[in-house]
C-alpha cells in the first residue's frame, strides 16, 4: 500500500522523525483554516500518488490566507497525469539550507536491505544515479544483523552531508530505519531531507509504502486505507478481494495464480487481441469467487468477450464451473465467453459446463485455442486501439 | 536421478493436522512420497491417518530420520517454523505459504544463509517440487507430470508450472525434476541454484525456465547459463503486457520504473543462448523438438 504524503509524514512522525507542522483539507476553506494553524508563509500541496507534483502546478508557496484561497482552489481537481486532485497537505513553509536525499528499501538481488543517502537531494534520484553515481552513499544491511549508529554515521560521511547536518541526520536515519522495519515498510525514502539555517535535519517529504502481507501486526494502517487512488473496476474488485489490475484492452481475462494470469494475458495479445485486466482469483477458488470474478468484468464496459482460463491445482474444476453457472444466474453476461479448464477435476468441470454452454458460453481445450476463439468473439469493431496494456 | 529430493527422501510436514497441511501431505503421500511425520505444538503423540505427530521438528527427525520438512503454516508463524526445521538440522524445507511479511522473509533468509549454510529453503509462496514417480512435497497435483525424465523444470509460478508439466506430458515428454521457486522477493532458492543442480544432474538433458516480470533473477540466470550451462535451455517469461508499478498478483512480480520488464528478461536469456519462446505451448513445442534430437 502506497502511502500519500501526509499519510506518510503522519508514519514518520509516529517514529520520531521530524516533519513540518499542518493538516489536511479537502475543501478550500479548510486549506485556509489549516493555513492559519500552521502559520505563514505556507506550502499548499496537491495529495496525490505520482511523480512531478511541483513541475504540473501542484506545489504553491502561500504568504497568506488570499493566496492560499488562489493556489487552493486552482489545485483541488487539477488532474495530475492521471490522478485527480482532492486533498491538500497544508504545511508551514521550511527555511531550507540543502537538501539532501536518504531511503531504506530491499536489494532483492542482494537479498539485504539497502541504505541510500546524498547530499543531491531536491531532485530525482533515479536522475542522480545516472549523472553521478559517486554522489550516492551505499550501504547493504544485514536484515538479521540491523543497522547500528555507526553504521549510520558511516554513510552520513561518506555522503558528504554537511558538517552541521551530521549528528542530526544521523539520528533521523536512525528513526527511518525502525520505522522502514517495526513500520513494516517496503520502501522509506524522504526526498528531500533538508538542513535549516538554524542547524535543524527535517524530513520535507515522505513516501513509504507499506507490506500488505504485514498488515495482520499492524491494526493502525485501517486508517490509511483509501482506494480513491484505485479505478472504478479496481475498487468493485478489491471489495470482492480479488487480485486485479485494469488494462486498457478489450478481452476480459479471468485465471488461477498470478503466472497463469499474466500469462494469460500476453497469449490474448500475441493472437492480436488486448487484454482488458489481469485478475487472478487465486488458490482453492470457489463458486463464489468465480462467480464474484465474472461480475467484476462484466461492470467493464469496454469488455467484448470474456476469456476464462483455469490449469486446476488446489482450485478444483467442478467449483469453477459452478461458479460459472452460479453467475450466469445470477447477473446477466454482457459478453460472451470462453473457458478453458484443466487440471484437477476437470472432467467433472466440463460435465457441469456441459449444461449451460451456448453460442455465448463455450469450451475450448487449449488456452491458445481459447484465446483465439475469445478475440475473434471480441471482434474488431468499436475501434479499439489495441493498446499494449499501460495501466489506467 | 532428479535434484534436491528422491525417492529415499524422508518427509515432516509441519503444520500436518491443518486444513492445507493434511490436504497436502496426504496427497503427497498417497502420491508415493515418505511422508514420516507431522509437527505441531501441543499435538504431540496424535496421529493424521497413521502418520505419527510431534510437538517439535528436533524430536519428529530424532525418531523418524525425517531429511525434509514440507512446512504448510499460516504466515503469521511461518518463518518461525522455518527456523525450527534449520535448527534441527533438516537440510532441505519447502515453505508454500503466501503471504509471509517481507521482512520475515528477508531475516528468515539471512539467518539460514549465517548460521544454517546446509540448509536449502525451497519458498517461500511456491508450489514445492516434484521428481514425478519419486517424491512430491508440495501441492502441485502429480498426475499431470510424466516421470522419467530428461528434462528439469524450473518456475517462479504455480500455475504455470502446471501448465509446463501438463504441456511436456501432453507430447510425451518426462520430466527428472520440476521445482516451483515461487512469486515473492526473496526466495530461498533461485533460478541459478536449480540451474546449477540440473546441469550437475546426469538424467536431465534440457531445461525448461518459467520466469515473470520484477526483480533481476532472470537476468542472473542468463550470466550464468552463458557461463556454465552446456544444456539445451528453453525459457518462457510471463507478463509482457503487464504495466509498470503495479503488483501482479505476486509480491514479487512487479515491474519497477523500467526495471524487470519481460522484454529486458527475454534479450538478456536469448544473448545467452536461450531458446525463448512465447507462450507455455511454444515452451512444450520447443522442447518436445529439442528432446527428439538429443
Amino acid at each position: 500500500m502506497d502511502l500519500f504524503e501526509y499519510q506518510g509524514k503522519q508514519y514518520f512522525a509516529r517514529f520520531g522523525i521530524p516533519v513540518s507542522a499542518g493538516g489536511v483539507a479537502d475543501t478550500v476553506d479548510e486549506a485556509v483554516v489549516q493555513a492559519d494553524a500552521a502559520g505563514y508563509p505556507v506550502v499548499v500541496k496537491a495529495q496525490v500518488q505520482v511523480g512531478g507534483r511541483g513541475k504540473a502546478g501542484g506545489i504553491k508557496l502561500a504568504n497568506d490566507a488570499d493566496e492560499v484561497r488562489l493556489h487552493a482552489g486552482n489545485i483541488l481537481g487539477m488532474d495530475i497525469r492521471g490522478h485527480v486532485v482532492r486533498r491538500l497537505w497544508i504545511e508551514h513553509a521550511s527555511d531550507i539550507s540543502r537538501e539532501y536525499y536518504a531511503s531504506f528499501t530491499l536489494d532483492r538481488a542482494a537479498k539485504k536491505y539497502l541504505a541510500m543517502v546524498s547530499a543531491k537531494g531536491g531532485v530525482e534520484i533515479e536522475a542522480v544515479a545516472e549523472e553521478d553515481p559517486t554522489a550516492i552513499a551505499r550501504l547493504h544491511i544485514d536484515p538479521s544483523v540491523g543497522f547500528s549508529e555507526a553504521d549510520a554515521r558511516t554513510l552520513v560521511n561518506e555522503a558528504g552531508l554537511d558538517e552541521e547536518a551530521r549528528s542530526g541526520a544521523v539520528q533521523v536515519l536512525q528513526d527511518l530505519y525502525r520505522c522502514y522495519v517495526e513500520g513494516d515498510a517496503d520502501l522509506v525514502e524522504v526526498n528531500p531531507l533538508i538542513l535549516t539555517p538554524d542547524g535543524r535535519v527535517h524530513a520535507l517529504d515522505a513516501k513509504v509504502t507499506l507490506d500488505d502481507n504485514a498488515s495482520f501486526r499492524h491494526p493502525e494502517w485501517d486508517g490509511f486505507r483509501d482506494i480513491d487512488e484505485l479505478d472504478e473496476r479496481e475498487r468493485l474488485a478489491k471489495s470482492k478481494g480479488l487480485q486485479y489490475v485494469g488494462l486498457d484492452g478489450y478481452v476480459g481475462i479471468i485465471a488461477n495464480g498470478a503466472g497463469l494470469a499474466m500469462s494469460t494475458c500476453d497469449v490474448v495479445n500475441q493472437v492480436g487481441g488486448s487484454p482488458a485486466n489481469f485478475l487472478d482469483i487465486g488458490g482453492g477458488a470457489n463458486a463464489e469467487v468465480m462467480a464474484n470474478a465474472l461480475e467484476v468484468i462484466n461492470s467493464d464496459s469496454n469488455v467484448r468477450a470474456i476469456f476464462i482460463n483455469i490449469f486446476g491445482g488446489i482450485t478444483r474444476g467442478e467449483e469453477v464451473a459452478n461458479g460459472i453457472a452460479t453467475a450466469l444466474q445470477r447477473v446477466s453476461i454482457g459478453s460472451p465467453m470462453v473457458i478453458r479448464l484443466d487440471g484437477t477435476n476437470a472432467e467433472e468441470g466440463r460435465a457441469i459446463l456441459k449444461t449451460v454452454e451456448s453460442d455465448r458460453v463455450i469450451s475450448s481445450p487449449t488456452m491458445l485455442a481459447a484465446a483465439r476463439k475469445a478475440v475473434e468473439l471480441a471482434g474488431t469493431g468499436s475501434g479499439s486501439s489495441g493498446a499494449k496494456g499501460a495501466a489506467k | 536421478m532428479s535434484i534436491f529430493v528422491d525417492e529415499n527422501t524422508k518427509v515432516l510436514v509441519q503444520g500436518l493436522t491443518g486444513g492445507q497441511g493434511r490436504f497436502h501431505g496426504l496427497r503427497n503421500r498417497a502420491y508415493g512420497t515418505k511422508i514420516v511425520a507431522g509437527v505441531t505444538p501441543g499435538k504431540g503423540g496424535q496421529n493424521v491417518e497413521g502418520i505419527p505427530i510431534f510437538d517439535t521438528v528436533a524430536e519428529a527427525v530424532a525418531a523418524t530420520g525425517a531429511n525434509a520438512s514440507f512446512v504448510s503454516v499460516p504466515p503469521k508463524g511461518a518463518a518461525a517454523a522455518i527456523l525450527e526445521a534449520a535448527e534441527a538440522g533438516v537440510p532441505f524445507i519447502v515453505c508454500i505459504t503466501e503471504g509471509i511479511p517481507a521482512h520475515d522473509e528477508a531475516r528468515t533468509y539471512n539467518i539460514l544463509v549465517n548460521r544454517h549454510p546446509g540448509t536449502r529453503l525451497l519458498g517461500p509462496n511456491c508450489p514445492g517440487i516434484i521428481s514425478p514417480g519419486k517424491c512430491n512435497i508440495g501441492i502441485t497435483a502429480g498426475e499431470i507430470a510424466l516421470p522419467g525424465g530428461p528434462v528439469g523444470i524450473v518456475s517462479r509460478s504455480g500455475t504455470l508450472t502446471y501448465q509446463a508439466l501438463y504441456e511436456l506430458k501432453q507430447l510425451g515428454v518426462g520430466v527428472t525434476t520440476c521445482v516451483g521457486i515461487g512469486g515473492d522477493p526473496v526466495p530461498g532458492t533461485n533460478f541459478v541454484d536449480c540451474l546449477a543442480a540440473f546441469q550437475e544432474d546426469r538424467d536431465t538433458k534440457a531445461i525448461s525456465m518459467f520466469g515473470e516480470i520484477g526483480g533481476s533473477e532472470e537476468e542472473r540466470a542468463a550470466e550464468f547459463i552463458a557461463k556454465e550451462v552446456t544444456k539445451p535451455v528453453v525459457a518462457y517469461i510471463a507478463g509482457v503486457t503487464a504495466p509498470a508499478g503495479k503488483k501482479m498478483g505476486h509480491a514479487g512480480a512487479i515491474i519497477s520504473g523500467s526495471k524487470g520488464t519481460a522484454q529486458a528478461k527475454m534479450e538478456a536469456l536469448s544473448d545467452a543462448g536461450v531458446h525463448v519462446v512465447n507462450n507455455p505451448t511454444e515452451a512444450g513445442e520447443k522442447m518436445a523438438e529439442i528432446v527428439a534430437g538429443l
